[in-house]
């Protein structure tokens, strides 16, 4: 079953499109990567999903319209919409009361498991942790939560990479089972890019790629020339080529062109590109495309 | 062999129902609660004031014995009103009181979660906005009125026992105090008016507060005076009236025929049903519930559909 559904999907703020009939299906227990440029859509896009907006189309959360259905719909669904949006005069202990209290699937006991693992201490106010304490103490509340769809959106900005390490870790370890769908939205896109199951990049509001990590890595190849084979390589009519240390790094589609990996193999060191790199070559060919042939 | 399968399928009914009631009322309860937490001025505010209260009337105790060796050459009235006159006082304080943080508490309630970004945090979990903005009604309405009245009555039974101790060490008789400080009739009397006027009399203004708080991305205490303060000059100017001001003082004031108090406060028996249902049939209560619900609605509109500020 598809955890969400949308077909047309659109919203616009006066006279700036937002999203622009967005059409997108994500199946359940996949872990989907959204990437954009700044207002690209990615926030618009996951507001419409939590029934945070209003929006034109059809959208199907779990089967539910979200934006009529929104309260039965926040029993299925967690989010992290940024970093430090927990109340600040809220102590650790009343955070987990009040979780308690209002979610019917949240599992206090596990919630308290989770912060003996931190340094959090039940009495301390949210004013008082660091930014990367608050974000753990989220965490810990929504992976407590028997939630079917976990949304994040940007969930480490601003956090030091050991915090961003340990937050994707946790989640890896302690949260992930089959039947639970996590969208991540996020510019820091290499460091889950081993946890992604499929990328969509969204740019000008509209889905502009959109794969799954398997297809991605069969179809993306990055080639490290040989100085001697440069022009050879380029030949082969890369989709984006850049400078390395010292070399020339090709970025090959091989939907396109039929590039073959044996062939580059001969040519210089072949390995899977960053979804950073597809992206910055998607998103050049995104903006070139309008005005024809680039340059 | 009927009954136990009967009871079973009961039980099983209960069980059935007991969620849904459970996810009707728990929001509520604990949405109470965690404006409690984080408006803490809620109580602190009415209880420093009892404080200082006390502390002002421990002192003012050391004239008690000299006043009350007067007592015998005063008339009952006199008696009764210069006996009665610090309790009122300290009922009149918490009043005011309740009526400061009411307001602030109000203007803040969906403004504050917003510029904060927590409304982000309170969204994601499943309550509704129409519980939330119920449960923030609740506080000036309900909550703030039963927290004023605790407060004044055990603020007034302490009074009356520095009094009586204060006389007792001074070899008087506190019998005085007792005949002629109707404390239980002035509670009562003091519960109505709380309830009656400031909760449901007030509503509207306590809706407005709300709806502005909702609405304004800042300064909302200035949008929430501004609006009232323009529709009353443009009158002025225009036709050369006052209604609205009028209106907007009557209500303050409890309107021309709004409360229904006894003629004498002294001379009433209790808070009769008559009273209370001489005030609930009044149009003007209605009218300013009415205008209270219009508020809330567009409270819970634009906390559904604005994000944080």
């Amino acid at each position: 079953m598809a955890c969400i559904e949308a077909r047309g999907l659109r919203k616009a703020f006066g006279t700036n499109v937002a999203l622009d009939s967005v059409n997108l299906r994500v199946e359940e227990g996949r872990i989907l990567g959204l990437i954009g440029p700044n207002g690209a859509g990615k926030t618009t896009a996951l507001n419409a999903i939590l029934g945070l907006t209003p929006y034109q189309g059809e959208l199907r959360v779990l089967g539910r319209d979200p934006w009529t259905e929104r309260d039965l719909l926040m029993r299925d669904v967690c989010f992290i919409s940024d970093v430090a949006v927990l109340p600040r005069w809220m102590r650790v202990s009343q955070a987990l009361e009040y979780v308690a209290g209002v979610h019917p699937r949240f599992d206090r006991a596990k919630a308290e498991g989770f912060l003996a693992k931190t340094t959090i201490q039940p009495a301390s106010k949210v004013r008082e942790l660091s930014k990367g304490m608050v974000v753990q103490l989220h965490l810990a509340l929504v992976m407590a939560i028997d939630a079917r769809l976990l949304v994040l959106d940007e969930p480490t900005l601003g956090l030091d990479i050991l915090y961003r390490k340990q937050f994707y870790d946790s989640l890896l370890n302690d949260y992930l089972d089959r039947n639970r769908t996590i969208i991540v939205a996020t510019h820091q896109v290499d460091e889950i890019q081993n946890v992604l199951t499929d990328v969509m990049f969204i740019d000008r509001g509209r889905i502009v790629f959109d794969c799954s990590m398997e297809e991605f890595e069969s179809r993306y190849v990055e080639v490290m020339a040989h100085p001697e084979q440069v022009a050879a390589v380029r030949g082969l009519r890369p989709m984006q080529e850049r400078q390395g240390i010292g070399r020339s790094v090709m970025l090959f589609d091989s939907k396109v062109g039929g590039v073959d990996r044996q062939k580059l193999c001969a040519l210089g060191e072949v390995r899977t590109p960053s979804i950073a790199d597809v992206f910055v070559a998607v998103m050049s060919l995104q903006s070139s495309a309008p005005q024809g042939v680039a340059r | 062999m009927t009954t136990p399968s009967h009871a079973t399928s009961e039980v099983v009914d209960s069980q059935r129902v007991a969620p849904a009631v459970h996810s009707a009322t728990r929001p509520f309860y604990w949405s109470v609660r965690r404006e409690l937490w984080e408006n803490r001025s809620l109580y602190i505010a009415p209880l420093a004031v009892a404080a200082l209260l006390l502390f002002g009337f421990l002192i003012s105790t050391a004239h008690l014995p000299a006043k009350m060796r007067s007592a015998p050459g005063l008339d009952p009235m006199q008696l009764s009103e210069m006996i009665e006159e610090p309790y009122n006082f300290a009922a009149l304080l918490l009043m005011g009181t309740y009526l400061i943080v009411g307001v602030f508490y109000c203007l803040d309630a969906l403004h504050g979660e917003r510029r904060d970004r927590s409304i982000l945090f309170w969204k994601s979990l499943p309550v509704s906005d129409l519980s939330t903005v119920l449960a923030k009604a609740s506080i000036p309405l309900v909550v703030l009125p039963l927290i004023t009245f605790a407060i004044t009555v055990v603020t007034q039974c302490i009074m009356l026992l520095l009094s009586c101790a204060v006389l007792a060490a001074n070899g008087q008789s506190v019998a005085i105090l007792w005949t002629h400080l109707p404390l239980f009739r002035m509670s009562l009397m003091l519960l109505y008016h709380l309830m009656a006027m400031h909760g449901l009399y007030y509503a509207p203004f306590y809706g407005w507060l709300l709806l502005v708080s909702a609405w304004a991305r800042r300064a909302p205490f200035l949008w929430a005076g501004l609006p009232p303060l323009a529709i009353g000059v443009v009158e002025k100017i225009a036709f050369n009236s006052t209604h609205f001001a009028d209106m907007l003082l009557s209500r303050v004031g409890g309107g021309p025929q709004a409360i229904i108090y006894p003629a004498q406060s002294s001379a009433m028996q209790s808070v009769s049903s008559m009273i209370l249902g001489r005030f609930l049939i009044t149009s003007g209560l209605w009218i300013g519930l009415a205008f209270f619900a219009a508020c809330l609605a567009g409270a819970v509109w634009l906390r559904r559909n604005q994000g944080p500020i």
